[in-house]
C-alpha cells in the first residue's frame, strides 16, 4: 500500500517525511506504552523471584524444603514444606479440568456446528456474563449453597451404602462438605467460559472445505465433529484447556472459601485440602514483612509464577504446531 | 473473546503495582510519625496531660469532654478485629475536628506492625504484642498503647444441643483432637468439626495461649481453616457439629446470634462485665503501636488521647462489644 502511494505520487515524498515528523509524538506514546508493559513484566519477574528465594538465601532453608510435606510455621524450628500446597493446587485444578473440559468442548462444538443462530445469540451473551461474575461471588455461592448441599447429600445413608462411591464418601472429612471436590466444582464453573470461548474460536477457524468434504463422503454430523473437526481444532482446544488451567491454578478467593484449607496432602476427593493461592491469602495479612513465614509465602508466589510461565510456554508450543494448518 | 495475553498483562500490572507499593513503603526515608502542625498555644498547655494519658493505661484520662483538635492527617492499618473501633472513633474525631483526616486501613495485625515499624503508617493496630511478631530490634522501637480489651467466645452450630459450658481442660481436649465426639462432653452423638483461624491470626494465637496453654492443635481429617471472623461465623452456622472461636462483636450481631450457641468457659459467661472483672479469660489487649512516643501536639498524640477519653472509652467502645481499659464514671 505504502509503496503504491509512493509510486503514484513521487513528488509528494517530501511532504510525506514532514507528515512522518508530525506523527512521531503518538508513535513515541505508543512505543512507551509497549516498553513500559515489557518493563513491568520484567520488574515483576525480578521482584517475585528475588522475594521467592529469600527463604533459601536469607533464612537458610534448603531448596528441597519446597517438596517437604511438613508445614508447621509455629514449631520451634519452623517447617515450611510446600508440598501440601503444590499438590493441592494441582489436584484441585485437575479435578476442575476433568469436569469442565468435556462440558466446555461439547458446548463449543454445539455453538459452532449445531446451534441455530438464535441459540447462539442467547448462549454467547450468557457466557460473557459468566466471565464477568467476580470470583468472590462464586466463592460465596459455594460456601452457602454447594458446601451444605455436598455435606447433606453425600453423607446421607443412601450414598454411603453404595459400593465404591460410598466408601469414598464415608472417609473422614466429608461430613463438612469443605473439600477438594467442592473446590474443583466451583473452579469448573469459573473456567467453563474460558475453555468454551477459546475452543469455539478454534472450531470456527477450521476451514469450511473440511466440513463440506466430510459431509460429501456421506458422514453424519456427529462423525464429522468427532473425526474431522475435533482433530483439526485440537491445538486450539489444548490452548483453551491450558488457559483454563492457568486461571484455575491462580484463583484464590473462591477456592479458599470452600476448600477447608487443611494443610495436609490430598488423600480423598472428599477431604479438605489447601492450595498455594488460598494459603497466601490466609497468611499474608498476619505475617510480617521479612520474617521466614512471609518469605515462604513469597516462595509460594514464585512457584505459582513458574507454573503460569510454564503454561504460557506450553500454549506457544501448541500454537507453533498449529501454524502449518 | 478471551485474550490470554491481555489477561496475563493485567495480572502482571496488578502484581507490579502491589510490588511497587511494598517497596516504596520499605524505602520510606522518614520513620518519624510526621507531626505536621505547629502546636497552637491551647494544644501546648494540654500536652502534658494528653501525653500521659496516651502512653500509659493506668493514668487517668483528660476530663475534657471535647477532643483536643489538631489538624493534619494520619493513617492507620492493622488488625481487622480492632478496625471497626478505630474506624468509628476516627470518624467521630474528624467530625468534631474538621481539620483532621484519619485514614483507617485493615490488612491484619502483621501488616499493621510491619507498616508502623517502617514508618509507612502512624498507628499500627495489633491483637498480639509486637514482640511475638517482629524481630526484637524492631519491636523495641515501638510504643504500645492499650486502648481496649477484646473478647472472644467459643461457639457451636445450633445442632450441638446440651453443651453450654466447657472447662479449659475439655476445650483443650477438643481442640487438640483428644475428644472427637460431642457425646463425650454432654452433647449429641455427633463428630466434632473444628474450624480454625489461620495459624498467623491473632485470634488463634490468643486462644492457643489462653485456653490451650500452648498445646498443639489437631490437624487433618475434620479440621477446617477459614480466613476471617465473618467466614468462620458463616461456616459454623452451615456445618453440622462445628465449633470455633469468634469475636464478641460478631457473636452479638443480631443476625448471627440466633444461629449460634455461645459457650461458657470454665462456667463463666462470655460478657463484657466478666471480661472487665477479669473472670472471663478469653480476652486480649487491643494494642495500638506507634514508632516511638508520638510528638506532643501531633495529631497522632491527640487522637490517642481522644481514644483514652470518656467519649471513646465510655460510649463507642462498649457499643461495639469491646471493653474499656479506663474506669468510666
Amino acid at each position: 500500500m505504502a509503496r503504491l502511494i509512493a509510486a503514484d505520487r513521487p513528488s509528494t515524498l517530501k511532504v510525506e517525511t514532514g507528515r512522518l515528523a508530525r506523527i512521531d509524538v503518538p508513535m513515541i506514546v505508543v512505543f512507551m506504552a509497549a516498553a513500559s508493559m515489557i518493563a513491568i513484566v520484567v520488574l515483576l519477574l525480578l521482584f517475585i523471584s528475588w522475594q521467592g528465594i529469600q527463604l533459601f538465601v536469607k533464612d537458610g532453608y534448603s531448596p528441597g524444603t519446597i517438596l517437604s510435606p511438613t508445614w508447621d510455621p509455629l514449631a520451634n524450628t519452623p517447617a515450611f514444606g510446600l508440598l501440601p500446597f503444590i499438590a493441592g493446587t494441582l489436584v484441585v485444578t485437575a479435578g476442575a479440568l476433568l469436569i469442565s473440559t468435556p462440558l466446555s468442548v461439547g458446548l463449543a462444538a454445539f455453538l459452532s456446528e449445531v446451534a441455530p443462530n438464535w441459540a447462539r445469540s442467547v448462549v454467547q451473551p450468557a457466557l460473557e456474563i459468566f466471565v464477568g461474575i467476580p470470583s468472590v461471588v462464586w466463592g460465596w455461592l459455594g460456601l452457602t449453597t454447594l458446601v451444605p448441599f455436598l455435606s447433606d447429600t453425600f453423607s446421607g445413608p443412601l450414598v454411603v451404602s453404595l459400593p465404591v462411591v460410598g466408601k469414598v464418601f464415608s472417609m473422614p472429612g466429608f461430613l463438612t462438605g469443605f473439600s477438594w471436590l467442592a473446590g474443583s466444582l466451583v473452579l469448573s464453573v469459573m473456567i467453563l467460559p474460558t475453555i468454551t470461548s477459546v475452543s469455539y474460536d478454534s472450531f470456527r477457524a477450521v476451514p469450511q472445505e473440511l466440513r463440506t468434504g466430510s459431509l460429501a463422503l456421506g458422514t453424519t454430523r456427529w462423525q464429522t465433529i468427532r473425526h474431522i473437526l475435533i482433530p483439526a481444532a485440537l491445538p486450539g482446544i489444548l490452548t483453551a484447556v491450558v488457559l483454563g488451567m492457568t486461571r484455575a491454578a491462580g484463583e484464590a478467593l473462591a477456592v479458599q472459601m470452600v476448600i477447608g484449607n487443611s494443610p495436609t496432602l490430598p488423600a480423598a476427593i472428599t477431604q479438605p485440602v489447601t492450595t498455594l493461592t488460598s494459603q497466601i491469602t490466609l497468611d499474608m495479612g498476619n505475617t510480617v514483612f521479612g520474617e521466614p513465614w512471609q518469605d515462604a509465602l513469597w516462595t509460594m508466589s514464585l512457584v505459582l509464577l513458574v507454573l503460569s510461565i510454564a503454561s504460557v510456554v506450553l500454549v506457544r508450543l501448541i500454537n507453533k504446531r498449529r501454524m502449518p494448518l | 473473546m478471551i485474550n490470554g495475553y491481555r489477561r496475563i498483562g493485567a495480572l502482571a500490572l496488578a502484581a507490579t503495582l502491589v510490588a511497587a507499593a511494598c517497596s516504596s513503603a520499605g524505602a520510606s526515608p522518614t520513620p518519624t510519625p510526621a507531626p505536621t502542625a505547629t502546636p497552637t498555644p491551647a494544644a501546648m498547655t494540654d500536652t502534658p496531660a494528653a501525653s500521659t494519658a496516651s502512653t500509659s493505661t493506668a493514668s487517668t484520662p483528660t476530663p475534657a469532654a471535647t477532643p483536643q483538635c489538631v489538624s493534619g492527617s494520619i493513617t492507620t492499618s492493622g488488625s481487622t478485629a480492632l478496625q471497626p473501633l478505630i474506624d468509628a472513633a476516627g470518624k467521630q474525631y474528624v467530625k468534631e475536628c474538621p481539620g483532621a483526616t484519619i485514614t483507617v486501613n485493615g490488612g491484619g495485625s502483621g501488616t499493621g506492625l510491619s507498616q508502623v515499624a517502617q514508618g509507612a503508617v502512624q498507628i499500627g493496630e495489633s491483637d498480639v504484642k509486637a514482640e511475638t511478631k517482629l524481630p526484637a530490634a524492631d519491636a523495641a522501637k515501638l510504643v504500645d498503647h492499650v486502648i481496649a480489651k477484646q473478647g472472644w467466645i467459643m461457639v457451636t452450630n445450633k445442632d450441638v444441643t446440651g453443651v453450654t459450658n466447657l472447662t479449659t481442660q475439655k476445650a483443650t481436649d477438643i481442640w487438640t483432637g483428644k475428644i472427637t465426639n460431642w457425646k463425650d462432653v454432654g452433647g449429641p452423638d455427633m463428630p466434632i468439626v473444628l474450624i480454625f483461624r489461620p495459624q498467623s491470626s491473632g485470634t488463634r494465637a490468643t486462644f492457643k495461649s489462653v485456653v490451650l496453654h500452648g498445646a498443639t492443635e489437631a490437624t487433618g481429617g475434620q479440621t477446617l481453616t477459614e480466613d476471617s471472623n465473618g467466614a468462620v461465623t458463616t461456616a459454623v452456622t452451615k456445618t453440622n457439629g462445628s465449633t470455633s472461636v469468634i469475636g464478641f462483636a460478631y457473636y452479638n450481631d443480631p443476625s448471627n446470634k440466633p444461629l449460634l450457641n455461645g459457650l461458657q468457659l470454665d462456667g463463666v459467661d462470655a460478657t463484657l462485665a466478666n471480661m472487665t472483672a477479669g473472670t472471663y479469660k478469653l480476652s486480649a489487649d487491643g494494642n495500638l503501636y506507634t514508632l516511638g512516643t508520638p510528638a506532643p501536639g501531633s495529631l497522632t498524640d491527640a487522637f490517642l488521647a481522644y481514644l483514652m477519653g470518656p467519649e471513646v472509652q465510655g460510649t463507642i467502645i462498649p457499643s461495639l462489644s469491646y471493653a474499656p481499659v479506663v474506669p468510666v464514671k
